[in-house]
Parts: C-alpha cells; structure tokens; sequence
C-alpha cells in the first residue's frame, strides 16, 4: 500500500519575538492597512462590547442533522426585509390622501423607473411572506419545537403570525382601487361583529363612525409605523430567544454521549 | 413534562448541541441560500404577474367585488358554511378568535415530552385537519364565480304590467349584479349561498319598504348602500324594485 505523503508542517508557524528595543506592530503599507482595520474594530468594542454578544449569537453551536425546513424561519424574516425595503421605495411616491392614493400609485406603476417591479414585489411579496410564516409555524408544530424550554418563543411567533396578517389586511386597501376599498369595507365590517370590543375596533380602523376621508391615513399609519414596528421589535426577541435557547433538533435524533464517558471505570487502589 | 424530563431534555439537547456545528458559517449558508430562492420567487412573481390596479375606489359606484386577498379566503368562506343568521356572530368572530386563543395557549395545554410527529398522534391529526380545513376553504374561496352575474327569468306579474315596468327590472337587475350583491347572497342559480341569505323570493318576505330599509342600514358585514341612494336615486330604486318583485 502506497502512503500517503503527510502534508508539509510550517516550519514555524509563530514568528519570532522582535528583539527588546526595536518596535512592534506590522511594517509596509499593507500591514499598515490590516492594523487600521483592527483598531477601528477595537475602537467599536471598546466603547460598545458588541463582540461578545456577536461571538454568542454567530458561534453558537446548532444541533446535529437541522434540515432545510430549519431555514423557513429566517426565509420568512427575509421576507419581511424585502417588504420593508420595496416598502421604503413605495413610501417615497405614495400619497396617502383618499383623493391622490390611487393616481399615486398609478404615477408609481406608470412614470417611476421600475416602479410597477418595486409595487409588484411589495404585493406578491405579502404572499411570499404569508405562506413562509405558515410553513415555519407547521415546523414548528410538528416537530414539536414549541415545547419546553420555548413556549414564549412560540407565543410570540402567534403575535407575529397575526401581525403579519393586520399587515396585509391594511395593507390591501392603500392602492385605492375598487376591490381594495370594498374588500375593506366588508373586512371592517366583520370586525365590528366582535363582542365587546368589535365596535370600538371597527370605528378605530375606521377613523370614526363612517368610512370616511382619514380611514386611508389611519390604514396607512397602522401599516408602516405601528405593526412593521411591533413586528421589528417582537422579531428582534424571537430571534434573541433561539439564539438563547438553542436551535432545536429534529425529534428523531437521539443524543448519544461521549463512549469514553460512559465506559470509564473506576478503580480504588488499596 | 414534570422536573426529571425537563432536565433530561435539557441534558440531551446539551449533548446534541455539543456535537453539532457553529451556526456561522454552516447554518448562516444555509439560510442565506435559502434567502436567494426566495429573493428569486419574489422577483419572478413581480415580473410574471405584475401589480395592476383595477378601477379607482368610487363609494357611489356600483360595480365591485368585495374579495380579500387569497389568503384570508378561508376567513371569507367561515361566513358562508356557518349560515344561520343566530350564528354568523360564531363565524366572523367566534370561531377565529377560539382557534387564535387555541393556538396561542398550544404549549401550555400540549405538555407532554413526546416530539416525534408520529408519536403524537392527537396533535399530528389535529394539525392536519387544520392545514386541510384552510386549505379546503381556501380552496372554495378561489373557486366562487365572479360575483357579478344575475340570471333571473322576469317573473309574470312584472311581465303583465307592461314593457316600462320590465325594462325597469332589467336596469335593477343589472344595478344589483354589478353591486356586488351576488358574492354574498343566491338569486336563483347565481351568486354564493351565504353569508347572506337567499334572495332569490326576497319581494315575497319583505315588502319594498323594508328593503330599502335594509339597504340603508343593514346589519354587519353587508356594506351600506346609502351613498348611492344618495348619488343616483334612480339606480338605488331600480335596485329596491327589482329586489322587491322577485316574488
């Protein structure tokens, strides 16, 4: 049997120590350019410590044998990144005003340059988004993952899921279009079926008792400062939750411990 | 899952983590890989199936077609299974908000230690009959005609009075199939079984006067029909009398 040739060993993988006297630090501008790079990073740490809580959250071991459905969860917070981002563009041409909404978004399809791709991603994207929450939540659910130690985590994920939804639901009505304006008539109609706090809810969404000139505005404040903020903020604790409590493993992976472990002996000498 | 299974789990779940690899970079590839199919999905939706707006929202128009966005379909259709008008409060609220409590409260009444689907029998059928239930009226919610198309034979009696009092029909007809009407309600063969009830004979249950009542205030979640009373008082009583003389 030929053997194999071991690979080379650096001869001195540490450099020497520079001689008393002389100085330290890296020489040429190459060096030079390394060293700035470090220090600023240092500059950062030192007056922030982020390194650590980074080091926590980035090196932090994930079980054995996560699969691609481990990725929904962080797919679905893509998602919401790509909404906020095309979210962004649209809110710079949109004008929330019952009598300049709808010729806003025409101007947006029409005259902005790719502004019908940025309006289309931001619509088809809600769907994306729906449907990813829905896979990660039926991820969840069957492998169990809501479980102990994670119940908040899952709780929070519910508050999600239904922001999510008020997202589209207010949403839907800022293009102005007749299907929109109905659909959310009927929508907030339902609402105000609601026990106790039905009406209230519905005259909130509203704006008042009728559907009126501000119910756009409102819908429009409801969808881009209060829930995506709810969401941010909420994603933001979800996530420091799986990173705390660990990225589950599928169930049917058992934990073997270490053999040397459990074959040690002991033996008590006289 | 009592204190010794807490800690076996914890000790177990220990032992996998110990063996398993950093999330940067392996974990973090795998997402980001997954970030670009979706980049992609939503790029190719965008530009296969565009963003057109229909017609501007008219509060005194008459032709819409109150349908939400797909995914609450199953929302909408709840309203049209559960038709006893005692128990449309139970649809539109009643049974989502028992199904939200449900499932927010889920970790706190499903406690066992068991994680494997197949040994969790209860909890595994019941998440697929859920999935099947939504995807069962998701289904029925896509599949519902355009509601925007009335067939009705002009009954005798609105025949016997004359050309004018049919073409006055025809126009109330016309008035009530572009309103939308037909999503919620049944006129004859057309239009959805609920959640509204069937007019199909309505002018037999109410006379014109409680209609118009009707049309003015209805009761949740049928919109209002005041503005166009207000805006085209012809349309609005074409519409009464045709509803009316559907005996």
């Amino acid at each position: 049997m030929a053997k194999i040739k071991l690979p080379p060993v650096p001869s001195n993988p540490l450099s020497s120590p520079k001689r008393p006297g002389k100085e330290y630090g890296p020489s040429g501008a190459r060096g030079h350019a390394a060293e700035a790079g470090v220090s600023a990073v240092d500059w950062i740490d030192e007056r922030t410590s982020l390194s650590g809580g980074l080091r926590w959250a980035m090196f932090r071991k994930v079980p054995k044998g996560t699969n691609w459905f481990y990725t929904l969860g962080s797919a679905t917070m893509f998602a919401f990144l790509s909404q906020a981002v095309t979210g962004v563009f649209l809110a710079m041409y949109y004008d929330p005003s019952a009598t300049r909404a709808y010729e806003s978004i025409q101007y947006i399809n029409n005259n902005v340059f790719l502004g019908e791709f940025v309006h289309g991603m931001h619509r088809w994207g809600s769907s994306v988004m729906v449907i990813l929450i829905f896979l990660h939540m039926g991820r969840t659910f069957f492998f169990g993952a809501y479980k102990y130690p994670r119940e908040l985590n899952w709780v929070i994920g519910v508050a999600l899921l239904v922001m999510t939804m008020t997202m589209s639901f207010s949403g839907y009505l800022l293009p102005f279009d007749q299907r929109s304006y109905w659909a959310t008539i009927v929508g907030v109609n339902i609402n105000g079926t609601g026990p106790l706090v039905g009406p209230y809810l519905s005259e909130f969404l509203r704006a008042g008792p009728y559907f009126g000139a501000t119910t756009l505005s409102r819908f429009y404040a409801i969808h881009m400062l209060m829930v995506p903020g709810a969401i941010a903020a909420l994603m933001g604790f979800h996530l420091y939750l799986v990173a705390k409590l660990g990225t589950t493993a599928p169930p049917w992976i058992k934990a073997k411990g270490p053999e040397k472990l459990s074959e040690e002996k002991v033996t008590v000498e006289a | 899952m009592n204190k010794q299974q807490k800690e076996k789990y914890l000790r177990d779940y220990g032992t996998l983590k110990s063996q398993g690899k950093p999330f940067f970079p392996y974990a973090v590839a795998k997402d980001s890989a997954m970030a670009m199919v979706v980049m992609a999905v939503i790029i190719a939706m965008s530009i296969v199936l565009g963003a057109e707006l229909g017609p501007k929202a008219d509060p005194t128009s008459t032709t819409y077609t109150p349908r939400p966005e797909w995914y609450f379909f199953f929302l909408f259709e709840l309203l049209r299974v559960i038709k006893p008008p005692a128990l449309v409060q139970l649809a539109t609220i009643g049974v989502p908000t028992i199904c939200l409590i449900l499932l927010f409260l889920l970790p706190f009444y499903d406690r066992g230690p068991e994680r494997r689907p197949e040994r969790r029998p209860i909890a595994t059928t019941a998440g697929i009959f859920v999935i099947g239930a939504i995807g069962y009226l998701t289904y029925l919610g896509a599949a519902a005609g355009p509601p925007t198309q009335i067939d009705i034979p002009v009954p005798a009696n609105v025949v016997s009075q004359g050309p004018t009092a049919v073409a006055n029909y025809k126009a109330g007809e016309q008035v009530v199939a572009q309103s939308g009407c037909a999503a919620c309600h049944k006129f004859g063969e057309n239009g959805n079984s609920g959640p509204g009830p069937a007019l199909t004979k309505v002018g037999a249950r109410l006379p014109a006067q409680a209609i118009q009542r009707t049309l003015l205030n209805p009761s949740a979640p049928m919109p209002s029909f005041s503005a166009l009373s207000e805006q085209s008082p012809k349309q609005f009583a074409q519409m009464v009398g045709f509803l009316a003389a559907l005996k």
